[in-house]
């Protein structure tokens, strides 16, 4: 029986995703069957992961789009009609994520769709979007290379994140040696091919230069972090640049402190660790740690001191936090309740074509703009871990930086725009001025 | 109305008298320095630093000190810098007068990473003589991470009056950092300065030796040399490192799969909710630390152990019940019991993600688990040797129950001839529960020691289960120490591939290997023998 035993066990993984998309039913949520409301509301569905390994991101995700269309209600709606929402649980299942998405558009006949985190999830229902004509708002910072006709992007392009954070450390931190660790998926790898070839073109040479990638939960971080210690150790000023993935991060901020690894010495930028994520750490080791992104809760601000005020009250908790994917859908929201009333219509093609130029307030003080390449233009912020959990600003961009769907660093792509106003097309090369097509 | 008319005249009629009194306090540069902090711009902060620090004045101490531990606080109106203690009183940075209090419109002076290296390197010049020999270390040791020309002085000076021992080494490599990157320092000085970072001999001297950029020819060849046997050392330190991040690696491993070990090895129980176990002992901990939180602050260094037995007997607990009320129906049917389990494993993650929510929960690390020390040339940290030792007596109490105890007596005798030993009087059911319980339980331990070093939240235990599995199979079913030694092997395996392959790579190379190694030996390293491989 034992020999049997490891057979069955490799039977239940390839049978894992079966699984865990059943129990992802069960469980998921009632709200599906209270979605047959009559036709006086405008129903938007949010496509968001409650349960399985992404829920630790998403869950709040779905919750701000319930906060923000519970406002609009109280508003009086759109077009004089409420706001009705259709909650689905994709239960961090990629196929899983198509299937939902078919059925909220097919089924519960949404007008838009708020949604996704991974970038597997989103490429998983791109199909979907093309094939039934609706449209997604994806607000989570992302590897670039893609402009899609029925997708806008409101979180940052690599121009928007990675690149101005690099630029920092090169400039206030004289960083000279640089580790680029991240988790193994497509994220990262896209991410930090882009920063290869911007730290190469800075004249970084290749041996200053080390590659890590660790899989998905890595929890024994001693090893690489020995190994970055070492690197550091070679006479020039060294800094990490992490796009190591939500969950994996709170062992390695741990192995880094306990290894004496202070931010004073190496510091670490990461892209994917908000507030959210620094809730499970004990800050004080992480002290001036750096993160990357477009919004931070401690950004001081009448509109964000707002947003955090009626966040916590719609939520009933005080210590609630907020972050910058939030802050994208409030943005990608807003954008769409403008457009919507400004066709008068949800219709998708008309709401398609009128959301390029539309602009919304972020939380930030600026006012962002949605551009041809589905994309909207974003401050960026460098923050240092404070020993509360939250971010100090320690750097900003002068101006909105408009976000690039086709990174300029990469010889594939450099050539390569998004414009869906003038040119229809989601990847026109610049110099052959030919439409590639469909795809990404 | 008049009241309130009376008290505005008199604060303007004080602010006057205090503008007046305090004007001149920003006569001289050092309290023009000071006053710099108040701008907050973070390069007026590090003018601030090295005027005060290079002032001489006796307050330059406490300025920067209360400055790196974030008490240095600013007005920026009022231009106004203040010294808050610890003890709550505070003084006029500029004066050096106590103040009966702090404005509110005062904030914290803001630090970068690039400000906290000159706040380290001013602060080790100022404390190099303190009279706590902790202190002089630590200040001997920023001085040799900073190396600037102007520690050059207060280093001889310390140097001269300087007692101790390890304080005197230090002081010497800090002077030897300093005199390498000197440009005037003569060659005499800088081969004596390139001998003494040679016999210090670590990563920092290296990093030193090879960025000390042009030097005289005979220098660059005596830190070639250094270098090359630095390296040659450090080679050696690397695989004594290797070797016991294995071992760290391998307790984490055997740890997760030593209650395993007794609900599939043992019992032949398929049982995927293990990992539920490890998450709910590692829940269990957050509770017990926030309850220490909130009620008694003290305890906490000792929260560690007061969840240890509570997760035993939570998981444990819970395990009763899973067995009782599910798995005893099925024994026998090792599919149905594989998908059941399974199937629960999924219940219970959901019934903590609703109850304590999806996101992490924090874990802290008592004092005594925080930290590293140095042996050599490699750094242990704390909370990985205290989770080995934990896991060696865990492994040890466990082999002695089953060993001594009747119930281990009744548990071996109902896995090895379950009719014979009901035959005998035992109560088979009974003791089904149990053992179930047992590793159950032994699960919820392992979860408050992995909570220290991995994130709480309700996929703790599925990154674990696979890991468990290729261990008890890998160390042979049914035998405990061949879980030990499966644990040991694989950790230190996976550790000596992990620099050469990279972590993915290494663990698809230790999936590969142990499938291979179960085609040669199905029964895994240690197999167990006799009529009990049948039953």
């Amino acid at each position: 029986m034992p020999t049997k035993s490891i057979h069955d066990i490799a039977a239940s993984f390839s049978r894992r995703g079966v699984l865990a998309a059943t129990a992802g039913l069960m469980l998921g949520l009632a709200s599906i069957s209270g979605a047959k409301a009559a036709d006086d509301t405008i129903k938007v569905g949010v496509l968001h992961s409650l349960s399985g390994t992404m829920a630790i991101s998403e869950t709040t995700l779905k919750d701000t789009i319930l906060f923000l269309i519970d406002e609009q209600n109280k508003k009086g709606g759109v077009n004089g009609k409420k706001l009705e929402a259709v909650v689905v649980d994709p239960a961090s299942n990629w196929p899983l994520f198509a299937e939902k998405a078919r059925e909220l558009i097919t089924k519960d006949k949404v007008s838009v769709v708020f949604g996704c985190w991974t970038s597997v999830s989103r490429k998983s229902v791109l199909p979907v979007f093309k094939e039934l004509n609706s449209i997604l708002f994806y607000p989570v910072q992302y590897e670039g290379e893609e402009s899609e006709r029925n997708v806008f992007y409101t979180g940052a392009a690599p121009n928007q994140q990675a690149i101005p954070a690099v630029d920092y450390l090169m400039k206030e931190e004289k960083v000279k040696r640089w580790v680029l660790a991240g988790t193994d998926y497509v994220y990262p790898r896209t991410t930090n091919k882009i920063l290869e070839a911007y730290l190469k073109s800075k004249g970084v040479a290749q041996e200053d230069i080390m590659i890590n990638y660790t899989p998905f939960g890595h929890s024994d971080w001693q090893t690489i972090v020995a190994d970055i210690k070492k690197f550091g150790s070679a006479g020039k000023k060294t800094a990490v640049v992490s796009t190591i993935n939500g969950d994996a991060n709170v062992p390695f901020y741990k192995e880094l402190g306990n290894q004496g690894i202070k931010a004073k010495d190496i510091p670490v930028v990461a892209f994917s660790v908000g507030e959210e994520e620094l809730a499970g750490i004990d800050t004080k080791p992480l002290v001036g740690h750096l993160a990357a992104w477009n919004y931070f809760e401690s950004i001081k601000n009448p509109a964000n001191e707002k947003f955090i005020k009626d966040w916590q009250t719609y939520t009933k908790n005080p210590k609630r936090v907020t972050n910058d994917p939030m802050e994208a859908h409030v943005i990608g929201f807003n954008m769409w309740v403008k457009a919507v009333e400004k066709v008068k219509s949800t219709d998708p093609d008309k709401v398609i074509d009128a959301l390029p130029g539309i602009e919304a307030p972020n939380l930030t003080g600026g006012t962002s703009k949605m551009l041809p390449n589905h994309h909207i233009t974003k401050p960026v912020f460098i923050g240092e871990i404070k020993g509360n959990g939250q971010f100090d600003v320690v750097w900003k961009t002068p101006s909105l930086v408009a976000g690039d769907a086709w990174s300029k660093e990469l010889d594939g792509s450099k050539d390569l725009i998004g414009d869906w106003v003038g040119k229809k097309c989601g990847n026109f090369n610049t110099k052959t001025n030919k439409c590639l097509g469909s795809g990404s | 109305m008049p009241t309130n008319l009376s008290a505005r005249l008199c604060t303007f009629v004080l602010s006057l008298f205090l503008i007046a009194f305090a004007l001149p306090a920003f006569a001289g540069p050092f309290e023009d320095a000071v006053a710099k902090f108040a701008n907050d711009d973070f390069s007026d902060t590090e003018e601030a630093i090295a005027a005060v620090a290079s002032s001489g004045n006796k307050l330059a101490f406490p300025i920067i000190s209360a400055l790196q531990d974030g008490r240095l606080m600013a007005d920026s109106d009022s231009k106004k810098v203040y010294v808050t203690g610890a003890d709550g009183k505070s003084i006029d940075a500029a004066t050096g007068e106590a103040v009966a209090s702090v404005p509110d419109s005062a904030s914290a002076v803001r630090l970068n990473n690039r400000l906290r290296r000159s706040v380290d390197a001013a602060l080790g010049s100022l404390t190099l003589q303190s009279p706590d020999v902790g202190t002089r270390l630590q200040a001997a040791q920023s001085v040799f991470k900073s190396h600037e020309e102007t520690a050059l002085e207060p280093v001889d000076a310390a140097l001269a009056k300087e007692t101790n021992k390890s304080v005197k080494t230090a002081l010497g490599e800090a002077r030897a950092a300093i005199l390498l990157f000197k440009s005037d320092a003569t060659e005499v000085e800088k081969l004596e300065a390139v001998a003494t970072l040679r016999a210090r001999g670590d990563q920092e001297a290296m990093a030193l030796l090879t960025g000390m950029g042009d030097q005289p020819a005979s220098v660059t060849k005596a830190a070639a040399s250094a270098i090359s046997s630095i390296q040659s050392s450090l080679a050696v330190w690397s695989t004594v490192q290797n070797a016991w991040y294995g071992l760290s690696l391998g307790s984490v491993l055997l740890l997760a799969a030593i209650g395993l070990a007794i609900t599939f090895g043992v019992m032949g129980v398929i049982n995927m909710a293990h990992g539920e176990m490890v998450m709910i002992g590692a829940y269990t901990t957050f509770v017990v630390q926030e309850v220490i939180r909130t009620r008694y602050p003290g305890l906490f260094d000792y929260s560690l152990l007061i969840a240890v037995p509570l997760a035993f007997l939570v998981a444990g607990a819970i395990g009763v019940l899973i067995e009782r009320s599910i798995i005893r129906f099925l024994y026998g049917r090792p599919l149905e019991t594989l998908l059941a389990t399974w199937g629960l494993s999924l219940v219970l993650q959901q019934a903590v993600r609703t109850m304590f929510g999806p996101t992490n929960r924090e874990v802290g690390n008592p004092s005594w688990m925080s930290g590293a020390f140095e042996l050599g040339q490699i750094t242990i940290t704390y909370n990985r040797l205290w989770i080995l030792v934990f896991t060696l007596a865990v492994f040890a109490i466990l082999l002695a129950m089953l060993r001594y105890t009747a119930l281990g007596l009744e548990m071996r005798a109902v896995t090895q001839n379950r009719r014979m030993a009901a035959s005998m009087g035992i109560a088979t059911s009974r003791v089904d529960a149990l053992t179930f319980g047992l590793g159950s339980g032994i699960a919820g331990i392992a979860g408050v020691a992995l909570s220290q070093i991995d994130n709480v939240s309700p996929n703790l235990g599925q990154s674990y289960i696979i890991d468990s599995f290729m261990v008890v199979v890998f160390g042979g079913v049914g035998n405990l120490w061949g879980t030990l030694v499966g644990a040991f092997t694989l950790g230190i395996a996976n550790k000596f591939l992990e620099p050469v392959a990279g972590a993915v790579l290494g663990k698809i190379a230790i999936l590969v290997l142990i499938i291979l190694f179960i085609q040669k030996r199905p029964r895994g390293l240690f197999a167990l023998k006799g009529r009990a491989v049948e039953a």
